[in-house]
Order: structure tokens, then C-alpha cells, then sequence
């Protein structure tokens, strides 16, 4: 069966604000379900979301959104796909009901019908008994809730949600995962989802692009990035203090980031998660010997390790190189 | 099992074609407007004077004695037109303090602009609420009182000699309309505080008048009437009434004050009316 067209491209594209570049040479793809785009605050996602909403104009690129190019087809596109932005965003002065109703007309929608699938969609995002408050007075997770049903009011093909858990607590945000992750795999509405929360990548989508500097870091099914080129091992190891200080040796006594640097030359690579564990992940057919090798010639003690399955932090700090 | 899943459906019905969505954001805001009892209560306000003119005209065609004292001339109609500047005013700072600020201060361009709909038409959404407004109190009263005169006298002699007045009460109302909107709107543009918008567009209004005003004093003539936003409207009021002009400026000059100030009115919004606020 052949591949069905990505609902999202982009070829070369480069997004720059006065001097500063947003985006920088972008190519990549989003197919058909939930793709995540996830990055550290400032990789560029809500400028590519901009851009592909043709609200930002790349200097350099081609984007195609649901088959059509968005430098002449925009008004097209934005008929077709819904928008939740990151930061509080509503109509001055009107109820949920009205917003939402007004948010379908505008996407085209005649009046009665938009009315009557506001009532629907403020009842699906679950501000049912809420629809006749004025926006102005929601709480954070409402108001995340309503920016959720204006983008849905027109039955788009495509969804944007830039940061859709920012700011709600831990129940709300379950919710709005789950509202997700409705859309994606029951309704079949295309999601892309911008965060820099990983938990909420790993539950909502099925892929992923990893942004990071205005630049594609990684991107490809979450299961596949997952999938082991090597071990990963959880690491806890002490120094000893004569060792430490090494005197008398001819050499500088190790320390914590000596180890580190160590490790890394070997070509393991190492991440923090806590103070004193790390993960490290050894390329390749290596294993804990590797480690064990290093540590001795080191002389530096390993009080734990155990081996452990890749996670989507592992491919977003590989991506990344977070350390 | 529920009897009516209240959940997500598809949609399959009509959706209009783009290029109207500015109807939708005016029908909205005259809606909101309306809503009001404040804004009511003025828009009330503002049509006294049309009831005094009426009254006017109802004197003058039924009581000859009186008909010299309050005789009906197209100069009436421009007299009334200008007496309702301050209606204008108050109405323009009313609806149009708010029209762009307030979607400003929360966050609203990025829902609009993720829509089908263009900046232009975003514009002309909003231009056509204040506009609406306007010439309700201005060329909708002032079209209403040629007509009742017509009615009271019960002959078109004064309609047929002066049938000028039908297209200069459009047109003197479409260039206050769209001169006081495009120029509230523009100010509405630069700011998320719709109380600071409608103190600047007060203070552009009777700065103009205060320089004018200074000026006149200093060069003991009316050459540099051109400075002053009113003096400007007056002058064009009286070249398309064809009564006497009050000022020594030309009306052609006055004509290009105010198509530069709506053409700058322009400029300023297609600069401040996008979706993404770009700090650099």
C-alpha cells in the first residue's frame, strides 16, 4: 500500500526576524495522525507553526500544508486547518458560545451551523456547562480549553496546538491529552502538537521532529528513534578522594566531568537526569564492559548500573546534545 | 448508551466562500454595540438634534408666519450635518477606541488571522462598524429630514431645486465616516489600551484646532485653516453644499489634508494589523 502524502512539508525553509534566524534551512515532513514537534523554548516551533499558517513569510523555503503551497494558497489552508495558539487569545467582550460561534463564521461556516457545533464542541472540550460565561473570566485551563474549540469549531483537516497543557493542572492536562489523542486516533483529525513537554509527545503522537536552534535535530516514528542503536544504562559511580587528588602520580587526579569527558571520547554518550545518576549509551555492539573498562583504567568506583530502555528524552537530548 | 453522543462530529454543511468574513466581524460588532444600554442611551442622545430640525421643518411648512424666522435652505442640512461633529466624536471614541485595541490586549489578531479572512478584510470589518455608526447619526438622520421635508410640504419643488442635497448629504457623511474611522482606527492600532487610544484621538482632534488657532493669531488670517482636522471637514462641507466657503484655504487643499491622513490612517494599520507581533 503506498505511503499517503505527508499533510505538512517543507523544503529549505528559512524564517528570519530582522537579523535573527528562526528558522534556519528547515526540511522535513509531517505525515498523516499526531506528529509532535518538540524542542527547548526558542528551537523555532511556533514560527513554523506561524509560517505554515502564512502569518510569518519565509525569506527562503517552500511549505506545502494539506497538499497546497502556502505562499498562494494560504487563505485556502487556513479554511481547512484549526489553530490553538500558546498565549491566552479570545474576543474581547463575548461568551464562549458567541466566541466560538463567531471563530465558525469567520471560518466560513453560515451562522446556524456554527451555533450549533459551538454548543457540540464546548461540550467536547468539556466547558459544556460553562458555554454562557464570559471568556473573560475562565481560568487558565478553560481558557486553554476554549483556544482548543475554536480551533475545532469548523472541522478542520489539520489541527496546530502550540503548547496545549501550558499552565493547567496535572487532571486538566490529562484531559487535553486525552482530547488528543481522541482527535488523532478516533476522529482522524491530523494533529501537530508543539511542545518542549516530552511526556505529552510520547502520549499523543506517533512521531516526532525535534527542533533545535531553528534546525531539524531528528524527526521519524517515536518507536523507531526508540528502537536501541546500541545499550542504555543507568550509571551511578563515586570517586574516591585519592583518586581524586591522584598526588604524587605524575597526572591530574579525575573528577566528575574528567570521567565524563572519558566516557565521551570512548563515543558513549552521557546525559544527566540526576545528581548522581546519568545515562549513558553505548553505541554499537558495547556494553557494560565498556564502562567497567573505563572506570577501572580510572580508577573510579560504579555503585550501580543497570541496563534501561530508550525513551523519547534519550533521542530528544541526543538530538539536542543536551547534556 | 447515550441517546445523542454530545461528542465531536464531522461537519458537512455549506461554508461561504472567502472574501465576505468582513461582514461576519461587522455584523459582530454592531451587534456587541448594540447590546450596550450606555451606547444606546447615546446613540439616543445624538438624535435630539434631528428632532429639533424636524420640528424645524414641520414649523416652517405649516406655519407661514413662522416660515421666515426658520425657513429651510440646503444650508440647514449642512448646519445640521456640522452640529452633529459632536456626536460623532463621542460615538467614534465609543466604538472605536476599543475596535483594535481591545483585540490587541487580548491576544485576538492570531484567532482572526488564523482564519480564512486577509488583514484587509480584518480592516475593513472593523472600519465598517465605526462607519456604520457614524453615518447613523449623520447621513441617516440628515437623508431622513430631506425626506420629511418632502413629506411635510407635501411637493418636490424644494427637492427638484436643490437636488444636490441628496448626493452631498451621502457624500459629507461618507467623508466624515471615513476620514474620523480610518483615522480612530489607525490610533486603535498603536495601542492595547483602548482608554489611551481614546485620549489620543481627543488630543490629535483639538491639537489641530489649538495650532490652527495659534497660527490664525500670528498670521491674522484663515490661509492656514489646513492644520485643523475640523476646519478641513467645514470647508469641504461647504464646497459640496455650495454655500459660501469659511476659510481662506482652498477646499481642494483640504481635500488633500484629509486623503493624506487617511492614506497615512492606511500605512499605520497595514504596519500594526498582523498576526505575529515581531519584536527585534
Amino acid at each position: 500500500m503506498p505511503e499517503p502524502d505527508p499533510v505538512v512539508s517543507l523544503e529549505n525553509v528559512t524564517v528570519m526576524y530582522g537579523r535573527q534566524a528562526a528558522l534556519r534551512d528547515v526540511s522535513t515532513v509531517f505525515p498523516v495522525g499526531a506528529v509532535g514537534l518538540l524542542g527547548p523554548n526558542g528551537a523555532g516551533k511556533s514560527s513554523m507553526i506561524k509560517s505554515l499558517l502564512g502569518l510569518v513569510v519565509p525569506s527562503r523555503g517552500r511549505m506545502r500544508v494539506l497538499g497546497l503551497d502556502v505562499a498562494h494558497q494560504a487563505l485556502p489552508i487556513r479554511a481547512r486547518v484549526g489553530y490553538m495558539p500558546e498565549t491566552d487569545s479570545h474576543i474581547p467582550g463575548m461568551n464562549a458560545v458567541s466566541f466560538v460561534a463567531y471563530c465558525g463564521e469567520l471560518a466560513g461556516l453560515p451562522g446556524v451551523d456554527a451555533m450549533q457545533r459551538a454548543h457540540e464542541v464546548l461540550f467536547y472540550v468539556g466547558l459544556g456547562e460553562a458555554r454562557y460565561r464570559n471568556v473573560e473570566t475562565y481560568s487558565t485551563g478553560m481558557k486553554q480549553r476554549i483556544k482548543l474549540a475554536q480551533a475545532l469549531v469548523h472541522d478542520p483537516d489539520l489541527l496546530f496546538l502550540d503548547e496545549p497543557t501550558n499552565g493547567m493542572d496535572p487532571r486538566g492536562r490529562d484531559e487535553m491529552l486525552d482530547l488528543v489523542r481522541d482527535l488523532a486516533l478516533v476522529k482522524n483529525v491530523n494533529v501537530i502538537v508543539s511542545s518542549h513537554l516530552l511526556p505529552d509527545i510520547e502520549y499523543t503522537c506517533s512521531h516526532v521532529v525535534v527542533m533545535d536552534k531553528g534546525q531539524i535535530a531528528a524527526h521519524g516514528p517515536i518507536a523507531s528513534l526508540k528502537q536501541p542503536r546500541g545499550r542504555v544504562f543507568e550509571l551511578r559511580f563515586k570517586i574516591p578522594a585519592s583518586v581524586g587528588i591522584a598526588a604524587g602520580e605524575g597526572r591530574e587526579g579525575t573528577t566528575f566531568e574528567s570521567f565524563v569527558e572519558r566516557l565521551r571520547a570512548a563515543g558513549l554518550e552521557c546525559h544527566a537526569t540526576e545528581e548522581d545518576v546519568m545515562r549513558v549509551f553505548v553505541p554499537g555492539e558495547g556494553g557494560a564492559r565498556e564502562i567497567f573498562g573505563i572506570a577501572a583504567a580510572e580508577r573510579v568506583q560504579i555503585r550501580h548500573l543497570r541496563p534501561s530502555v530508550p525513551t523519547l528524552e534519550d533521542v530528544f537530548a541526543q538530538a539536542v546534545g543536551e547534556q | 448508551m447515550p441517546i445523542h453522543d454530545q461528542g465531536y462530529r464531522h461537519y458537512g454543511g455549506q461554508r461561504s466562500a472567502p472574501g465576505r468574513r468582513w461582514a461576519v466581524i461587522a455584523r459582530a460588532g454592531v451587534r456587541t454595540m448594540f447590546s450596550k444600554k450606555a451606547f444606546i442611551g447615546l446613540l439616543l442622545s445624538s438624535w435630539l438634534p434631528f428632532f429639533v430640525r424636524a420640528v424645524q421643518i414641520y414649523i416652517s411648512t405649516t406655519v407661514p408666519q413662522a416660515a421666515s424666522l426658520v425657513a429651510v435652505t440646503p444650508d440647514t442640512f449642512k448646519a445640521f450635518l456640522e452640529q452633529q461633529s459632536i456626536w460623532v466624536f463621542f460615538i467614534t471614541v465609543y466604538v472605536g477606541s476599543g475596535l483594535i485595541a481591545n483585540d490587541r490586549r487580548a491576544n485576538a489578531l492570531q484567532i482572526y488571522l488564523s482564519k480564512p479572512l486577509t488583514r484587509v478584510e480584518y480592516i475593513f470589518g472593523k472600519l465598517a462598524i465605526l462607519m456604520f455608526f457614524i453615518l447613523l447619526v449623520t447621513g441617516v438622520p440628515g437623508l431622513v429630514l430631506l425626506l420629511l421635508q418632502i413629506v411635510f410640504t407635501g411637493e418636490l419643488t424644494f427637492f427638484r431645486e436643490n437636488i444636490h442635497l441628496l448626493p452631498a448629504i451621502t457624500l459629507f457623511s461618507m467623508i466624515q465616516a471615513l476620514t474620523f474611522s480610518s483615522t480612530m482606527l489607525a490610533l486603535s492600532s498603536l495601542s492595547k489600551s483602548s482608554r489611551y487610544v481614546a485620549i489620543l484621538y481627543a488630543a490629535v482632534l483639538f491639537m489641530s484646532q489649538a495650532i490652527y488657532g495659534v497660527l490664525r493669531a500670528v498670521t491674522g488670517g484663515t490661509d492656514v485653516a489646513w492644520v485643523s482636522l475640523s476646519a478641513n471637514m467645514t470647508q469641504i462641507g461647504s464646497a459640496i453644499f455650495r454655500v459660501p466657503l469659511e476659510y481662506r484655504t482652498p477646499w481642494p487643499v483640504s481635500v488633500t489634508v484629509l486623503a493624506a491622513l487617511v492614506a497615512a490612517s492606511a500605512v499605520v494599520l497595514e504596519k500594526r494589523v498582523r498576526g505575529v507581533e515581531i519584536v527585534t
